[in-house]
């Protein structure tokens, strides 16, 4: 028999637990040919806010042991380009679509969300507070429960689709956080977004980054994003879609035993632009070998 | 179309200091691929995840075969300069626009390349023979001081090095003044130095100019936003004055981005 791959978060079902990380995967389209959205969660978009941003000076990257920092600085065409081109090209697919909104400051997400809400394609909305990239928005009203609980409750005044908040680990107590955000109405968390961090080039003695800090991703931090889920989840009842350096089946596992009800892939694609075709694969062979007919039963499961 | 493809190593070679000429069995991406275009090679160290983005050097359609030529820059391409005869690795491409061969025809070109930009300029003068239709190809070289690939262009080299050893003894643009040379279009790979002054060059000359930039890239398919340039204008896709080297480039009019 089979095993069942579908999860349910907050009344949204997916098919597979399985999603792509906002900022890694653009709304799709260039990894389309490479692999059959289709077979997809969900699809998160790059970050958008509601109106188009240059993002940071380059370079904007650079690898380091097995992961690497960006600092792209939330490079996006606008909320009108993007939901006539990259919401209409989502259209074609049988996956669900999660919006991730992006804004400088308390309007700019509402406004962006309020647009959203007249859309008819995103099933969910992802509320980036924790962008460790632009000095204004993003990580700034994520490092404070007050400022979370404050941007969760007015987001959730205007959106109709529901709203996950996604959370930086760049705080001392995640679980606070998690707290405000489930305390300001959120439907599900996001967890986590990149680590703040640094490299500097000895060649050029100066900052490998143009930003000179960059956010961390890759499996690097796969253990910190680990724990963080482990931890929050037993600070609160809201989903979590688990998130930071997944790059296999078992990162996954990983993951949604520590209590998140799905995950999301992201620098992975860089590596392997099918890697969430084969973490789908092998999640259902772990369940077929383990005798385990529903993912659903792994959910939290170690406590 | 874009192919991810295991590629089998039929020939690796040392031509230069640190530099490598690397000839890989491809099923389609040597098919497809134009002068000018690149190629992700990935590591094998799962450590190194990020792609490096190589230059096609040649491409042989009917044997599949794919030369890249680049220089040990750091721990990846030195994993590159290891692999051996059988060897496999794997490849996303080819990427990239390339360069627009077609506005050679009837005009008097000049093929610049710097250093390790000098090897897509070898598919391009290969391309530009085959075609016959420029009134004249003139390859000018720029190297720090040894030489490579100068074999492999069919067009005539003029060469300048920065320590004089060879040619004109400074820069791809002391060389072709110290000659007399003239230009009606410009194909160019190098430092970015060298770039600023060609795009300053053809400016002031009124002459075409195509530039082939460098950047460092993650997905290298469009999709992360990590490699952009600076655009004069505003870009269709970005929104803003940004295009991605890896999609809308790697090659660009010089009047059309900001160095």
């Amino acid at each position: 028999m089979t095993p069942n791959l579908s999860v349910d978060l907050c009344g949204v079902t997916l098919k597979n637990p399985v999603m792509v990380a906002s900022g890694t995967f653009g709304a799709g389209e260039e990894f389309s040919q490479f692999l059959d959205l289709n077979r997809l969660g969900a699809v998160v978009t790059k970050g958008v806010a509601s109106v188009p941003w240059p993002g940071n000076p380059t370079p904007r990257i650079c690898e380091t042991p097995s992961g690497m920092l960006n600092a792209i600085g939330l490079q996006n065409p606008g909320y009108e380009v993007f939901a006539k081109r990259d919401l209409k090209f989502l259209e074609n697919y049988d996956t669900k679509v999660i919006v991730n909104v992006c804004g400088h400051s308390v309007e700019e997400y509402i406004d962006c969300v309020e647009k959203l809400s007249e859309e008819s394609r995103p099933d969910m909305l992802e509320i980036n507070i924790s962008c460790p990239n632009v000095r204004e928005g993003g990580i700034a009203f994520g490092t404070s429960p007050e400022g979370v609980e404050k941007i969760t409750e007015a987001v959730k005044r205007v959106a109709r689709q529901p709203v996950i908040m996604k959370l930086s680990p760049n705080v001392t107590d995640i679980t606070q956080i998690a707290k405000a955000a489930e305390a300001g109405g959120a439907d599900a968390l996001s967890m986590i977004n990149t680590m703040t961090g640094m490299k500097i080039d000895i060649r050029r003695r100066t900052f490998a980054l143009a930003n000179r800090t960059g956010g961390l991703s890759g499996p690097a931090i796969h253990p910190v994003a680990v724990r963080m889920v482990w931890q929050c989840a037993q600070a609160v009842k809201i989903p979590i879609i688990g998130m930071g350096g997944i790059a296999s089946a078992e990162d996954a596992l990983e993951m949604i035993m520590a209590g998140a009800s799905a995950v999301s892939v992201g620098t992975a694609n860089f590596h392997d632009q099918t890697a969430t075709l084969q973490i789908i694969d092998g999640i259902q062979q772990y369940l077929e070998e383990n005798n385990i007919e529903d993912i659903r039963e792994l959910i939290g499961c170690v406590k | 179309m874009k192919y991810r493809e295991q590629a089998a190593v039929l020939n690796i070679e040392e031509i230069g200091k640190d530099i490598f000429s690397l000839v890989l069995q491809t099923r389609q991406i040597a098919q497809e691929a134009v002068p000018g275009q690149f190629v992700s090679v990935y590591s094998n160290d799962r450590s190194r995840l990020l792609p490096r983005p190589i230059s096609i050097c040649e491409a042989d359609g009917e044997s599949g075969c794919l030369r890249l030529v680049f220089r040990i820059a750091g721990e990846g391409t030195r994993e590159f300069s290891r692999l051996e005869p059988g060897d496999r690795v794997d490849l996303v491409g080819p990427l990239g626009n390339g360069f627009p061969a077609e506005r050679a025809e009837g005009k008097r070109v000049w093929l610049v390349g710097g250093g390790i930009g000098i090897p897509p300029m070898i598919q391009l003068d290969h391309v530009l023979e085959e075609m016959g239709a420029a009134a004249s190809v003139t390859a000018v070289l720029g190297y720090r001081d040894e030489q490579f690939l100068l074999d492999d262009f069919t067009s005539e080299c003029v060469i300048a090095t920065e320590d004089g050893s060879a040619g004109t003894k400074g820069n791809v643009l002391d060389a072709v003044r110290e000659r007399g040379l003239k230009a009606d279009v410009i194909y160019a790979c190098g430092p970015t130095p060298m770039l600023r002054a060609l795009k300053a060059y053809a400016l002031q000359e009124g002459i075409e100019c195509w530039l082939s930039l460098e950047e460092k890239m993650a997905c290298g398919i469009g999709a992360c936003l990590s490699c952009v340039c600076r655009s004069t204008e505003k870009d269709e896709h970005s929104q803003v004055n940004n295009k991605r080297i890896c999609t809308e480039g790697p090659v660009f009019l010089s009047t059309d981005i900001e160095l």
